[in-house]
């Protein structure tokens, strides 16, 4: 433990923290942005608004994505809202309350001055979003209308329909596709990063593959940032788009940078439940559904009978019951977890792993014009996947993987540890802590792109001795090779089993040991699992074609070797964390059936650093947790 | 719902291994596909049998999987997304087919869309065209507040509807003259409902104008093919939006340069 982890908070009051450090910061002259490079990997809300912002203040850009086009990232998934410490509904919202919320919701897992600061800019982004053309929700009277969400008492959510993020996205998108035309971004897409290049001990680079031609190319930049989204994959289903991975942090976390809190990952309580065994991924209703749909199991377990025909005091409408003062808006990790409790002990509807979400009574209060108009996209969408109406019967729904919030350490700054190295939105760690409320990960996202990392960057680069380096350097010769040796090293295994099957079976093994409950037999035999398969995929996996060219099972083995890698990195770091806090539960932890966290000896950041291969365990860092300005204290929402 | 057997099908696909080579269709037999598995998870099991052969999986992109990414896209039996209205491929499910269908499942075909492997198109002209005006040309941090700017409710509404595209091509590759209007249109017409997009928006409406047809993209003779195969349902009222933007824009551009060109 001989590390310490500056985590740079500055000095000052709460309110003034972000406000005195921007002033204190060192400028970058506008002559002078020009000379200098940043390269951004990924182009969702938090890489998407970093391009676009740096790029209009002057930076030379490169953005890098593997879809097709950079408005396909996966934020265009995000469905229900975002929020800001607007107060439009005068029902008692301030930046504080936000603050609060999130460290609440986050389970007193998160940095204090960090989430203050995303409360603080939560503001401008909605201004930001409108001014960009951003279609939000509206009022017949022209002001922007909001709706609830989980684990907040008041009304703070923006929203554009069910497809919020789609709307967030396309604003990010345009700004930057503008910054595209005027020459200061240059738009990589098809592109996945393979390496962090690292040159005197700061981040000068990336090798990337050329995912249409299968050339590896080197880029150098005097900064880099990753805003590669989170790892929900390693489970297989997830709510994931398919080509999200960990890729890209994990190979910055190979080069020198911590990864911290894996085990934190949130299962998102309302999704299209399991279908089959060919099943690719999972489909998340959002949230924001249970502002009118209230969720409920039959009082009797192993209760078979239609929902029409189970009467009205033979439900259970179990978060009313349990949670009255939030309800059905309980946060995501409570929620789960009541639903996995229930069905477990045999109250899942119709036999299956589900309750249901249930609209009747709004729709009786509202008429379903007025539901179609606030969910109208997701009720079609349910209706699709499962073929049966959501306007007659409830919906099903069953918890699934949905977002991340260990990820890459970072400092107040959003600096990793390796400098240079900045992290932003979902890979980073910094702002939910061990839950992620509801409508906050937009806002996390544009927060740290549009707002945070422009100023750090610059303040970075002003303050830093960047020597010239190119793509000759040995630094990048060497990443470029490692990158090379690899590729064919995966190539010419010419096993047996597909890149699916392993996928597979190692979300088998960590939705089962590292999912929504955990216990030490578990994981530890889930870290034994897990090393065996990473021995077999070794030598059995088959990728069929060829390395110069498009190779889809090419891409995807890159991406489930390292989901192997971080898939044993979670079961540990969730084994060594003894208490159970937000979305990571530990059986052996708990009090009712509730989480009970250990404030005296885990209220701190685990940061694990490589030690240079995949058989040696990695190291465990702490960087303790300072509340200062909110008392610690046991999470309630009953 | 009631119906879960599962049925059999033959696929009839386009293979080509890049733009320059010569594609040709290859059969595939789908067995016992679930009726609840969506058109790309049968696609996925139809590819793990080929994978065990030895063979190259057929490449088709795809990525969220809901419908929103805008990623998927491929002609079945000729129509774009396959049979089911206002869905995209990754949306469609193996209960709107029947047992013993052949399918024919080939890429958009348009001169502006090469194809660059099986069912995979480039679609970067939709990013150019983006580029070439779809933004409202404002610098972070210079936002005024959100609420200063009352916008009508039916005006939000309607902007967000043509928003609501998600640049999949369907209906380039629906239409006989591979035009790409309905796109254009949708981004033009998103922003000119807005106030904050007027202010742009004669500029917007040439320049995006111009880079469509600079990409090679048909002209639109109002068959209404693309909205019909439009899996987000965008209207036809966008075109002729784009329409009107586009012919006043030029008129009042010769005004202008009659009144002593830009300076």
């Amino acid at each position: 433990m001989s590390v310490i982890l500056d985590s740079k908070v500055p000095g000052g009051s709460l309110e003034s923290k972000w406000t005195d450090h921007k002033f204190h910061m060192k400028l970058v002259n506008p002559a002078n942005k020009r000379k200098h490079s940043v390269i951004v990997i990924g182009t969702g809300l938090a890489g998407g608004a970093a391009a676009a912002s740096l790029g209009e203040l002057g930076y030379k850009v490169k953005a890098f994505c593997v879809q097709d086009s950079p408005r396909r990232a996966h934020s265009v998934a995000a469905q229900g809202g975002i929020n800001g410490a607007k107060n439009y509904q005068n029902d008692g919202d301030s930046v504080q309350r936000l603050f609060y919320d999130t460290i609440k919701g986050g389970d007193f897992r998160a940095r204090e001055a960090n989430v203050y600061r995303l409360a603080e800019v939560s503001v401008n982004i909605i201004d930001q979003a409108v001014a960009q053309g951003v279609p939000l929700a509206r009022e017949y009277g022209g002001m922007l209308a909001n709706r609830s969400f989980g684990g907040a008492q008041v009304s703070r959510t923006f929203y554009a329909r069910g497809q919020t993020g789609q709307q967030l996205l396309l604003g990010a998108y345009s700004a930057m596709m503008r910054q595209v035309d005027a020459g200061s971004v240059e738009l990589h897409a098809r592109s996945e990063m393979l390496d962090l290049v690292v040159v005197d001990g700061k981040a000068r680079g990336v090798i990337v593959r050329n995912l249409i031609t299968g050339a590896i190319e080197a880029h150098e930049a005097d900064a880099v940032v990753i805003a590669s989204g989170g790892y929900s994959n390693v489970f297989y289903l997830s709510t994931n788009a398919m080509a999200c991975a960990v890729t890209a942090s994990w190979k910055a976390h190979k080069r020198g940078s911590y990864m911290a809190n894996p085990c934190y990952t949130q299962i998102h309580p309302t999704c299209i439940p399991v279908h089959g065994e060919n099943q690719s991924k999972l489909t998340l209703m959002s949230e924001s559904l249970r502002n009118d749909g209230r969720v409920w199991v039959s009082k009797k377990a192993g209760d078979m009978r239609k929902p029409a025909d189970i009467p009205e005091n033979e439900r259970d409408y179990y978060l009313e019951r349990i949670y009255p003062s939030f309800g059905n808006l309980a946060p995501r990790d409570v929620a789960s977890r009541q639903a996995k409790y229930l069905i477990d002990k045999g109250f899942g509807v119709l036999g299956e792993e589900a309750v249901y979400l249930d609209f009747k009574e709004s729709i009786g209060r509202l008429g379903e014009d007025k539901i179609s108009e606030r969910y109208g996209n997701l009720f079609q969408m349910y209706d699709k996947i499962t073929g049966e109406n959501p306007y007659k019967t409830p919906m099903r729904i069953y918890p699934a993987p949905h977002y991340t919030m260990g990820g890459l350490w970072v400092d107040y700054n959003l600096m990793s540890t390796i400098p240079g190295l900045f992290v932003a939105g979902e890979a980073n760690f910094s702002d939910h802590g061990a839950n992620r409320l509801g409508a906050s990960a937009l806002m996390q996202g544009l927060a740290d792109g549009y707002f945070v990392i422009p100023s750090t960057i610059g303040d970075y680069i002003a303050n830093t001795k960047l020597d010239k380096v190119t793509t000759t350097n040995d630094a990048f010769k060497n990443a470029e090779n490692d990158v090379k040796t690899n590729v064919s090293r995966l190539m010419n295994i010419k096993g047996e089993r597909t890149v699916e099957s392993f996928h597979k079976e190692l979300g088998h093994i960590m939705w089962e040991n590292c999912g929504m409950a955990r216990n030490k037999q578990g994981l530890t035999g889930a870290i034994d699992q897990i090393k065996k398969l990473r021995e077999e995929f070794n030598h059995n996996v088959r990728i069929p074609g060829e390395a110069n060219r498009i190779n889809r099972e090419l891409e995807k083995a890159g991406r489930v070797a390292d989901f192997i890698e971080l898939g044993e990195l979670m079961c540990r770091d969730a084994l060594v964390r003894e208490e159970s806090c937000g979305g990571h539960f530990r059986e052996e932890h708990q009090v009712d059936g509730e989480a009970k966290r250990d404030d005296t000896n885990f209220c701190h950041v685990a940061a694990w650093e490589w030690n240079g291969s995949a058989d040696k365990a990695q190291t465990r860092h702490q960087e303790d947790l300072k509340f200062e300005n909110i008392k610690l204290a046991t999470r309630s929402y009953k | 719902m009631d119906n879960k057997k599962p049925i059999n099908l033959t696929l009839k696909v386009w293979r080509q291994q890049n733009t320059n080579s010569d594609g040709k269709f290859v059969e595939y037999d789908a067995k016992t596909v679930s009726p609840d598995a969506s058109f790309l998870e049968m696609l996925d099991a139809v590819n793990e049998e080929i994978i065990k052969k030895g063979d190259e999986p057929i490449s088709f992109d795809h990525d969220c999987r809901e419908g929103i990414c805008g990623s998927c896209g491929f002609m079945i039996n000729g129509n774009a997304h396959g049979p089911q209205k206002g869905t995209t491929i990754c949306q469609l499910h193996m209960r709107n087919f029947k047992d013993g269908e052949k399918l024919v499942l080939e890429p958009w075909s348009a001169k502006a869309f090469p194809i660059m492997k099986d069912l995979m198109v480039d679609r970067t002209a939709f990013d150019r065209i983006i580029s070439s005006g779809g933004f409202i040309s404002t610098n972070t941090g210079s936002a005024a507040e959100a609420n200063s700017t009352p916008i009508p409710k039916p005006d939000a509404d309607e902007a967000f509807l043509s928003a609501a595209c998600i640049g999949c091509g369907a209906c380039v590759a629906s239409c006989k003259n591979a035009s790409a209007a309905l796109f254009t249109s949708a981004k033009i017409s998103h922003l000119a409902h807005l106030p904050q997009g007027a202010v742009e928006k004669d500029k917007r409406a040439l320049d995006m104008v111009a880079q469509m047809d600079a990409e090679g993209f048909g002209a639109c003779t109002s068959t209404g093919a693309c909205s019909a195969a439009c899996p987000k349902e965008i209207s036809l009222i966008n075109i002729a939006k784009m329409n009107r933007e586009y012919l006043r824009a030029s008129i009042t551009k010769k005004q202008e340069m009659a009144g002593g060109g830009e300076g």
